[in-house]
Order: structure tokens, then sequence, then C-alpha cells
């Protein structure tokens, strides 16, 4: 390095600069574990994104204004076509519903029979997600729908194929969701089957979820559907939350390690659903239904419940069933 | 070099800066986006020593933390440690014809990567797809416009 302007002059600069540095490394290294570990930090985050909050509305504002002019400028072939698509996907949807309704009353008069408790209706709040892009290591969403609209914290979010995660911070008028593909994340689900409890844990990125210690001897198979056990009392039971991709003894050989597909498309679609919360009278429900080895069923597997130990080949019929009924309410999205 | 024409264009320039690291990407493009806050902070720190140092870039930092929903202190460490070599090497780095500065801006990015991977390894957090290291390239080719625009702004037409 040529000295310029002789670095003999600032020789005092140069200490207090370093020490400065020093004092801000260290400033920030407190704040990463503080923010690492939790804990009385959450609060002041969540104020202080009260100031981001507008960053957030203009960034998100040329998705939003793509998606005006995107409408305003499709052709009557497109609405036609769209129309069609939609009024196929009503229909299917129509006819899984009456079947569905026949197996909710028949659900009821059973449940009646056995004196358990009653599982509420389905009660939900659609909010169009805020198009930003967030830091890539982390899988969260920011909801343009805050504590206005009635969004409070520990509201499970679903989209049309099953669990997406769960709202982790309200301002006025944003919510953030953890998604369950975080790293942070895991959520206690029941393998649809057969009623094993295990627990799934997000990796970091968007299209796997992990199923840590299998017992060797439970019986998951690849292609089993998983669905949230409701234990815990934060997530309701029986919505889907992926299906099996691979099995691998892990690192101890004693178990297995699950790879599982998000049954949610967690990179795609305009909105989500917020469940109402009704945790209280679910977690009241929920032990009840689990401790008598009867599984939750998701609504998507109803129609193969009756038949649960049915040959693998039929097996995936509901839910290619689903998958198919899926891009067709999606397709007019994009 | 006396005094800035325009008062407004630091904190245009710094939100202006979130704003595109906020704008949703397709995701192929989404590796390549450039640190443009970085960018930002490194001319003001090159160009305005007397009201940007050290402090105003762990502000910012902290600022785009919140903004990204990401680790906080996290971009304030990073950012504290370029405009600190910045600061350093400022006598040299101001004489150097435009196609050096953005060598060296390109080095810092870089260092920046390690910086950001260093801290995800310690905490044990996700790393970054191997993808995101050619964000640091792009920054360096943005350097010189972006330097000029501000240039532009910051001291009138006569440039």
């Amino acid at each position: 390095m040529p000295a310029y302007a002789g670095p003999s002059a600032p020789r005092n600069g140069d200490i207090a600069g370093t020490l400065r540095l020093l004092a801000y490394l260290a400033l920030a290294i407190a704040l990463i574990v503080l923010d690492h570990r939790g804990g009385w930090l959450a609060q002041i985050r969540a104020r202080s994104e009260l100031l981001v909050q507008p960053l957030w509305w203009v960034a998100g504002a040329p998705a939003r204004i793509g998606d005006e002019v995107r409408d305003n400028a499709s052709t009557r072939a497109q609405l036609a076509a769209e129309n069609g698509v939609l009024r196929n996907a009503l229909l299917i949807s129509g006819a899984r519903l009456s079947r569905l309704q026949a197996a909710a009353a028949e659900n009821a008069r059973l449940r009646g029979l056995l004196g358990a408790g009653e599982r509420g209706g389905l009660d939900v709040q659609l909010a169009p997600i805020l198009d930003v892009d967030l830091d890539p290591t982390r899988q969260r969403l920011i909801l343009d729908a805050g504590s206005r609209d009635g969004v409070e914290v520990g509201q499970s979010v679903i989209d049309a194929g099953g669990l997406l995660g769960q709202i982790t911070g309200v301002t006025a008028g944003t919510a953030t969701v953890l998604l369950i593909t975080d790293p942070d994340h895991a959520v206690p689900v029941v393998v649809a089957r057969n009623g094993v409890r295990l627990v799934a844990y997000g990796k970091g990125r968007s299209d796997r979820l992990e199923l840590a210690n299998i017992p060797l001897s439970s019986d998951v198979k690849i292609g089993d559907s998983i669905v949230t056990s409701g234990l815990g009392g934060r997530f309701p039971a029986g919505f889907a939350v992926g299906t099996v991709m691979s099995l691998q003894p892990d690192d101890s050989r004693a178990f297995l390690v699950g790879q599982l597909k998000p049954a949610a498309q967690l990179d795609r679609g305009r909105d989500v659903l917020l469940l109402k919360s009704r945790a209280d009278s679910r977690a009241a429900a929920t032990p009840a239904t689990s401790a008598t080895g009867h599984p939750p069923v998701p609504p998507a597997a109803l129609p193969q419940a009756p038949q649960p130990e049915s040959t693998s080949p039929s097996t995936p019929a509901p839910t290619r069933a689903a998958a198919t009924t899926q891009p067709a309410q999606r397709a007019p999205k994009p | 070099m006396s005094r800035a024409r325009n008062p407004w264009l630091l904190p245009l320039s710094v939100v202006v800066a979130l704003l595109l690291g906020l704008l949703p990407l397709p995701d192929l493009l989404r590796p390549l986006r450039p640190y443009w806050l970085a960018l930002v902070v490194a001319y003001w720190v090159i160009e305005d020593p007397d009201r940007v140092g050290l402090g105003f870039a762990f502000a910012m930092g902290l600022l785009a933390d919140l903004a990204f929903g990401g680790l906080l202190g996290e971009q304030a460490l990073r950012l504290v440690v370029m405009a600190f070599i910045l600061q350093r090497f400022r006598a040299q780095l101001r004489f150097f014809p435009l196609s050096q500065q953005a060598l060296a801006i390109g080095g810092l990015l870089v260092n920046d990567r390690v910086v950001s991977a260093a801290v995800h390894f310690t905490l044990g957090e996700p790393q970054l797809p191997w993808s995101f290291w050619w964000a640091p390239l792009l920054g360096m080719l943005l350097w010189g416009p972006v330097f000029l625009l501000l240039d532009t702004f910051r001291l009138g037409r006569r440039g």
C-alpha cells in the first residue's frame, strides 16, 4: 500500500477507529446472539417491525400493480378459458363436498355414540400474501393483513393443499408467517394410515420437510400421507402436512429419517387461509381422539378412510385426485 | 466537495437500496441480486466521511435486518466490517480509477459473503446455496453505474 497522505498523521484516529469498530462489532454480535436465542428481543423486534411496514408495502406494490395490469389486460378468450377451468374445479369440489357432507354427518353420529368432543367446523379467513423477498435463508411470508383484520399470533395458516405454517408476528397491517419449512419450525404429526405419532421438522428448503426419529418398527412407508396430530395444541388436528418421499436409516441406525414433500404449495399462490383460533376447544378434543387410537382423518383422505388396510396400488388414487385438482385451481393465477 | 447539495439524497438512496433488496424476483434471478445497500453505504463512506461512518453503517444494517426479516445484527455486522475497511483505504480508493474501485468493491462484497457465511456457520443457521456467490460479481459490475448516478445527483449537473 503506497502511503499518500502519510499514515503517521492520523495515528490517533486509527486507534480510535479500531476501538469504535470493536465496540460496534461487539454490539452486533450481542444482538445476533440475543436474537438467535429468542427471548426478550422478540418483543422489541415486533414493535420495530412497524417501522419497516411501509417499506414492505412499497416493495410489494410492483407485484400488486402487475397483477392488476394482468387482470385488466386479459382477453375475453383467456377469461372464458379460465372460467371453464374454474367451473370444472367447482364441479369437482362440489362432488367431493357432497361426499364429505355425508361422511361428516356419519362422523358426527358416530362421535355422538362415542361421547367424544365435537370438532368444530372450518372457520377461515382469506389473506393476501404481500409479495416481498425476505432473507433467503429463512422461510417466512408477509401477509397483507394484520391485527386490524383480526389476525392473531399463533393462528395456523393453510392453503388448498394443507398446512403452510403459523403466524409469529402481527402489526396493524401485516403479519409474519413462519412456514413449516423454516429450520426453526417443528410440527407434531401422525401418519394418516396407522396413527404413528412423529414430528416434522423444517429444513430451510421450500420443497422438503424431515421426519426424524422414526422407530424402525413403526411401519411408515414411502407414499404415506402425513397429517397434523393436534398434539401440543398449536395446530388443529387433521391437516395434510406432506407425503413421505424417502426413508433412510439415520446415523445411529436405530431410527429412520424420512423426507417429506409438503402438501401445501409453499412457494406459489397469492392468498392463504388463516384458521380462526379455536385451539382451546380442539386441544380438548384431540387428546381424546388420539388416545382411542383413531387417527384424525384429513378431509382429503376421507374417501380412503373406509379401507385403511387396502393394498398399495389403490391408496395413491385419492392423493392423485387431490394433486390434479389443485393445479386446476391454481392454473388461472400465473 | 464542500456541502452536499441534496441533503435528502442520503436517506433516499438508502430507502431505494432497501426496496431493491425486497423487490420480488423470479427464482432464477434471486441468487444474483446484488447487495444494493452495501453499494450505497460504500459510496457514502468514500464520498462523505464527515457524516457517514461506522455508526451509520451499523444503523442501516439494523434497519435492513428488520426489513429483510433476517437475524437482527447480522447485516449490521457485515456493513460495519465493510465500512471499516473502506475507511482505512479511503485515501487510496478515492484516487483509483472507477474500474479499480469496482474491483476493490467486488473484493469487499466477496468478503461480506464470507463474513455472512461465518456468522451462519457459527450459529448453525442454514447456509445460502452456492449460486448466491455470484452476486458479488454483479455488485462489482454495478458499482460504476451506482457511483456515477449518485455522484451526478449529489454534485448537481456539473458532475
